[in-house]
């Protein structure tokens, strides 16, 4: 019991790719939950072999979108029609097709900066600290190794057993991750 | 993405050289590039051309300063020309920049997998010359301490920008322009600095790739949505870089001048800021891989294809002079074929004559294979091109403003060595920070190399029979 708080999973790592999807997939089909996988860049079909299929991030940036337009809109109607209004060459003061251009603009930058920040946000970023880096091997995983992480917090965990399991799915080596 | 790369043969059946050399790994792509910022020394010529293009920025400042203290009246501009250089310049620097986005956003949206290696600094070129185009309207405001007056905010004066201008539309779409021009590139930049972070030697080089990447560790998880959010930015800057060149040529077609009020600025601006963009992006690549040794990455695939972009544009821009020139003498008013008898025959017309030489009858030596492929030539194109743009602006502004409606307020206009200290100075500034880029941040995308060497890397490893059978949808 005390071993497990001591460290926080265990990690194996692949030299391939395709090894590590192959291993994600049977690691879940052997119960674990609480993983997750390490890449120098994405792997296609990874995200479904964890079982992480859809993300909210879309609906964040169509809200930050619509809101970045209507702002936009009501800040030029407010500003010609409502507080400063001036009668230019006889045209309405919501002369609405002028302030297109802006509208469009707001809408764009709204947008952008909710899908950055909206990414950031549900990834968890920036994070100074995570247990991951104390493995020294990890400075792979920005080059050309993949890793596959067991928590500890996993109901299925035991560190024996999930070590030789990991070992078992041919991984190149298995370390211990500590806090 | 849509191509079959069999294992054992890389080039694909149409005869294209493939888009990064064979024999590469993922470790090998990354050690590659990311020696060139983490090498200690600096090379000779590095320290060369930064201090040249150093004494150019410090060249910019004096400048300013100068301005600053005396006024635009150092500048050539008055009534009728008061526009000049800072808005030459100004559209020259923003046409520039437009290459960027168009291969990181457009191309991504279109698979072209080509762009992977030119993207990282096409977008560091956008934003440098957004940066340069922004100074020149700011400078030109004769008080540029009040820039601020642009902006909607509520103030004691009680007053509020005219959103009925172009010239307030112009604000809003540079600055959403440079914002979402820098989201872009910085967040294709995280996955690159975990890797800097992971390979520094330094101290300082941890703690600085580090603080900026963010705590980057390469989750699937995070690079599910770090994808979407990539896509979503492409999708949102794909009509964005559209709509900027159509604001800024809005600045001209708005108003009544003759030879400005036409239908077709706008899409003859945007081909125009595309076709000057990647004059712009040839010009700084080829040096690049030269000195760098980055033919593995840049192959003549990307230059060959460049140079194609480059003549596909210029015919566009050729199209857009020959309709501007029918329609003046079509419209059958006085005023617009004053105005492009002007241009063809008037005091500027060596300039238009040049501007035909550079820009429509030297790129059509691009339809030749043996050109599109001589690294020198197409060099001299580019240069030859970037000069060509800066001579359509000089055209397009100058010689409508210079003689308008009443022969009385003719006049002529000269620029000033100010003005050239200002123009000379902001390419100054423009190769220093990229000379600082190319020096602190790796210049090619490492992570979506990595994803191009995977069909390679599979026939040089065990899984060749595996991806073989797995065909074209293993690799997204």
């Amino acid at each position: 019991m005390s071993k497990r708080s001591a460290i926080y999973g265990v990690m194996a790592e692949f030299d391939h790719a395709e090894q590590l999807v192959e291993a994600t997939r049977r690691t879940r089909e052997a119960g674990y939950s609480r993983i997750d996988a390490f890449t120098p860049f994405p792997i296609h079909g990874l995200p479904e072999a964890l079982g992480f299929r859809r993300t909210r991030l879309p609906l964040i940036v169509l809200v930050g979108g619509i809101l970045g337009g209507l702002t936009g809109y009501l800040l030029q109607y407010y500003s010609a029609a409502v507080a400063y209004p001036v009668n230019v060459g006889g045209r309405p003061l919501n002369s609405w097709p002028s302030f297109i251009p802006v509208t469009f603009e707001m809408t764009v930058l709204i947008a952008a900066i909710s899908a950055v920040l909206g990414m950031l946000a549900l990834n968890g970023l920036p994070q100074p600290y995570h247990p991951v880096f104390n493995v020294p091997r990890f400075a792979l995983a920005s080059r050309d190794r993949f890793f596959l992480l067991v928590e500890a917090r996993d109901p299925h965990y035991d560190h024996d057993s999930t070590w030789k399991f990991l070992e078992s799915l041919g991984a190149r080596e298995v370390f211990d991750v500590e806090h | 993405m849509s191509q079959v790369d069999v294992p054992q043969a890389p080039h694909d059946p149409h005869h294209h050289p493939p888009v990064i050399a064979p024999g590469h790994t993922y470790a090998s792509v990354t050690d590659k590039i990311s020696t060139i910022v983490l090498t200690e020394p600096v090379s000779r010529g590095w320290i060369v051309g930064f201090a040249i293009s150093f004494l150019l920025t410090m060249m910019l400042l004096y400048a300013i300063t100068y301005l600053l203290v005396k006024g635009t009246g150092i500048w050539g501009i008055n009534v009728p020309v008061a526009w000049g250089f800072a808005i030459i310049n100004f559209v020259w620097w923003i046409g520039i920049g437009h290459a960027g986005t168009l291969i990181s956003a457009i191309l991504l949206l279109l698979h072209q997998e080509w762009r992977t290696s030119i993207n990282r600094f096409a977008e560091a070129m956008t934003l440098f010359a957004v940066a340069c185009a922004g100074l020149f309207p700011l400078i030109h405001m004769g008080r540029p301490w009040l820039f601020y007056w642009l902006l909607p905010y509520p103030n004691t004066m009680q007053l509020w920008p005219q959103f009925r201008s172009p010239l307030v539309w112009d604000v809003f779409a540079v600055s959403t322009y440079a914002t979402v021009s820098l989201l872009f590139w910085y967040v294709g930049l995280i996955p690159d600095l975990a890797t800097l972070r992971d390979r520094s030697h330094r101290r300082s080089g941890r703690l600085i790739y580090g603080a900026l990447a963010l705590g980057w560790r390469g989750s699937a998880r995070h690079w599910f949505r770090y994808q979407t959010a990539y896509l979503l930015l492409a999708a949102l800057a794909t009509p964005l870089v559209v709509s900027v060149h159509t604001v800024v040529s809005f600045d001209f077609a708005i108003s009544i001048l003759p030879g400005w009020h036409t239908t077709i600025f706008p899409p003859y601006f945007v081909a125009g800021a595309i076709y000057s963009g990647f004059a712009m992006v040839l010009t700084l690549a080829l040096p690049l891989r030269k000195f760098y040794g980055l033919e593995d990455f840049i192959t003549m695939r990307h230059i060959n294809n460049m140079a194609k972009i480059m003549l596909a544009t210029g015919l566009i821009v050729a199209y857009g002079y020959l309709m501007e020139l029918f329609i003046g003498f079509y419209s059958g008013s006085i005023f617009e074929s004053a105005a492009m008898r002007n241009r063809l025959f008037g005091p500027y017309a060596p300039f238009f004559w040049a501007l035909i030489l550079c820009n429509v009858l030297t790129p059509q030596l691009l339809w030749s294979k043996r050109i599109r492929t001589n690294v020198l030539i197409l060099f001299f194109i580019s240069l030859v091109v970037n000069a060509g743009m800066w001579l359509e602006r000089f055209v397009i502004v100058i010689t409508s403003l210079h003689r308008d409606f009443l022969p009385s307020s003719w006049a002529m206009y000269y620029p000033t060595r100010w003005d050239w200290a200002t123009y000379i100075g902001t390419i100054g500034l423009f190769l220093a920070l990229l000379f600082l880029f190319i020096r602190l941040l790796p210049m090619i995308s490492i992570f979506e190399m990595r994803e191009l060497v995977t069909p390679h890397a599979k026939s040089n490893g065990m899984q060749a029979a595996r991806s073989l059978d797995r065909g074209d949808d293993a690799h997204e």
